[in-house]
């Protein structure tokens, strides 16, 4: 086995005199859970299509398992993969089940996985339906079904989660925790940061067509040095004891709302923030360590 | 270059297939072909004050008119959106992430709905085939029989330009219009166009090579096939004997016919993998 999954050396896309990935190198080591998070024309969804050979490269190499996924190999190179593309569009006049026949055709994958497929993504019910009478959601869990067609080793999912309401994106997760356990590479776009920075392991920031930081979300924070919030919560005078506790050390604000008091601080003065805290005993009720969310790490490295 | 994997284009084939199938596009347009065919049969005549299936030769002549319009017509719209369809609706970028290339991907297509549009040609020609059999000598069967090949053919042809038409355009709007303006060119300026040429020359410049600027129209193929091998119509049609007897020949014909087929499909598998 490779000790990567996913390998891009020296990736650039150019439109005519618009150059919209700019040498961008990734490396995605196998069963992660990958992140590419970016705002719209940062250049994620073009070296989503490169690496998916939807696309040609301009200049650079993407290998997917050891192989160019447009090689002599393509075949079987694309059997590994599952792909879940953005506003999935599927055939309204066939019904879910034969939706799924089609694309196991496709992939030569035996038809019997079909129905344990739909019913993994909750379907099993509306199996036999035209998929012109799917809503959305279901759509979705169509498409999600079709990309997991014969046990992908490699996902590839575009903003997967979209018209997904809240049960079906928590079913949704509860999968994806199933196939990284089952050492699933996953490889996800989403605009929606609040979502998958508790569920990566490792992501990266693309801007103006480059990867601007690639890490874990820990990571990324710590090397952003954003300020971390600390949270407490405590009765009367809570403002000025801690205030007094404090004096010192780097804070950036303190602010009261109702009995919480939201204090930011550097990252290296949350140690001693927290052993002077200690000491004023009984008189906090609650403390929480807020770190920054990936939302404002994101912002972080595009100001 | 890969080789080509036929069960991919057997994949997709049968999906267009069964569609046209299932959504009932096949059956309407059989019924159209048989609807128009058997009142062309029984009531073909009746200007000439007599009602009722007459002879083979006069049919086909009236169906080959008929035919030039309504197949290239309806083979255009069946394929316009073969391509920039899948574009447009977003299913094209998964179909392309399966391991199947674009090259089997557009003949998938191709032979999916060509092989619907035979069917609903066989099937409806064919029903009347059947109803006039009992009136019909073997000979003029054969002659039937070859008619409704050549008006395969024409459907080919015109589909194979719908694809084309399809890989090109770059949206679903600008695929119907292309294919509406392919179907006014070929099926009522082209001839046009020639005939102009022909009277303000007074065929006094390259008049030999009028005649062969029909193959450069497939509806026009088709009907100098069927127009030539019909003695009774060759007869109806005073110019047919001016026509060069290199032309004459069906395998030649059927040759020009095939590489209208070929031609449009290659440039739109060539330009579709770029």
């Amino acid at each position: 086995m490779a000790s990567t999954i996913v390998e891009a050396r020296g990736v650039t896309k150019d439109f005519g005199s618009i150059q919209a990935v700019k040498g961008v190198d990734l490396s995605i080591a196998p069963g992660e859970l990958f992140g590419l998070i970016g705002h719209n024309g940062a250049g994620k969804s073009t070296l989503f299509k490169m690496m998916l050979g939807l696309i040609p490269l301009t200049s650079g190499t993407i290998h997917l398992d050891g192989e160019p996924i447009t090689g002599p190999r393509f075949r079987e190179t694309r059997r590994k993969i599952g792909y879940l593309p953005e506003n999935v569009v599927l055939y309204d006049n066939l019904t879910g089940l034969e939706t799924l026949y089609f694309f196991a055709d496709l992939k030569a994958v035996p038809r019997r996985e079909c129905a344990a497929l739909l019913d993994k993504v909750g379907l099993t019910a509306a199996a036999g339906r035209r998929v012109r009478e799917y809503s959305k959601g279901m759509r979705q869990r169509l498409g999600f079904a079709q990309a997991l067609l014969g046990t992908p080793r490699l996902l590839f999912l575009d903003e997967p989660t979209t018209g997904l309401d809240p049960g079906a994106i928590r079913d949704f997760y509860r999968i994806l925790r199933e196939l990284k356990g089952e050492g699933v590479t996953m490889v996800l776009t989403s605009h929606i940061l609040a979502e998958i920075q508790e569920r990566v392991d490792r992501l990266a920031i693309m801007e103006g067509g480059q990867i601007r930081a690639t890490g874990t979300v820990q990571a990324l924070r710590e090397a952003m040095n954003l300020p971390l919030t600390l949270e407490i919560a405590g009765g009367a005078g809570l403002r000025e004891q801690v205030s007094r506790a404090l004096e010192g050390l780097a804070i950036d604000s303190i602010e009261e709302s109702g009995n919480m008091l939201h204090i930011r601080l550097s990252r290296d003065a949350k140690m001693p923030a927290l052993t002077r805290l200690a000491t004023l005993g009984d008189t906090l009720r609650d403390l929480h360590v807020r770190e920054p969310s990936l939302e404002d790490v994101f912002f972080g490295y595009r100001a | 270059m890969f080789s080509i994997d036929f069960r991919q284009i057997g994949i997709v084939a049968g999906k267009e297939f069964w569609d046209r199938i299932r959504n009932r596009w096949v059956l309407a347009v059989a019924l159209v072909f048989t609807v128009f065919a058997l009142v062309i049969a029984y009531f073909g005549a009746a200007q000439q004050g007599a009602v009722g299936f007459r002879s083979i030769d006069v049919t086909i002549a009236s169906l080959v008119s008929l035919v030039i319009y309504l197949i290239p017509l309806i083979a255009l719209i069946l394929g316009f959106d073969a391509i920039v369809g899948e574009r447009e609706r977003g299913s094209l970028d998964l179909l392309l992430t399966l391991p199947i290339t674009r090259k089997e991907l557009i003949l998938g297509k191709y032979a999916g709905l060509a092989g619907a549009l035979a069917f609903s040609t066989i099937a409806g020609f064919g029903a009347v085939g059947v109803i006039l059999s009992p009136s019909l000598s073997l000979d003029a069967l054969f002659h039937y029989v070859g008619f409704m090949a050549s008006a395969i053919l024409l459907g080919f042809a015109f589909l194979s330009l719908a694809v084309m038409l399809s890989v090109f355009a770059a949206d679903r709007t600008r695929a119907s219009g292309l294919a509406i303006g392919t179907w006014f060119f070929f099926v009522l300026v082209f001839d046009l166009l020639l005939l102009g040429a022909l009277v303000v020359t007074a065929g006094d410049y390259g008049g030999a090579i009028f005649p062969y600027l029909l193959l450069l129209n497939p509806a026009d193929v088709f009907r100098v096939l069927n127009v030539f091998s019909l003695d009774e119509v060759r007869t109806l049609y005073g110019l047919a004997t001016v026509f060069p007897e290199a032309l004459s020949n069906p395998a030649t014909l059927g040759g020009v016919m095939l590489a209208w087929i070929v031609g449009p499909l290659a440039v739109a598998i060539w330009r579709f993998e770029r």
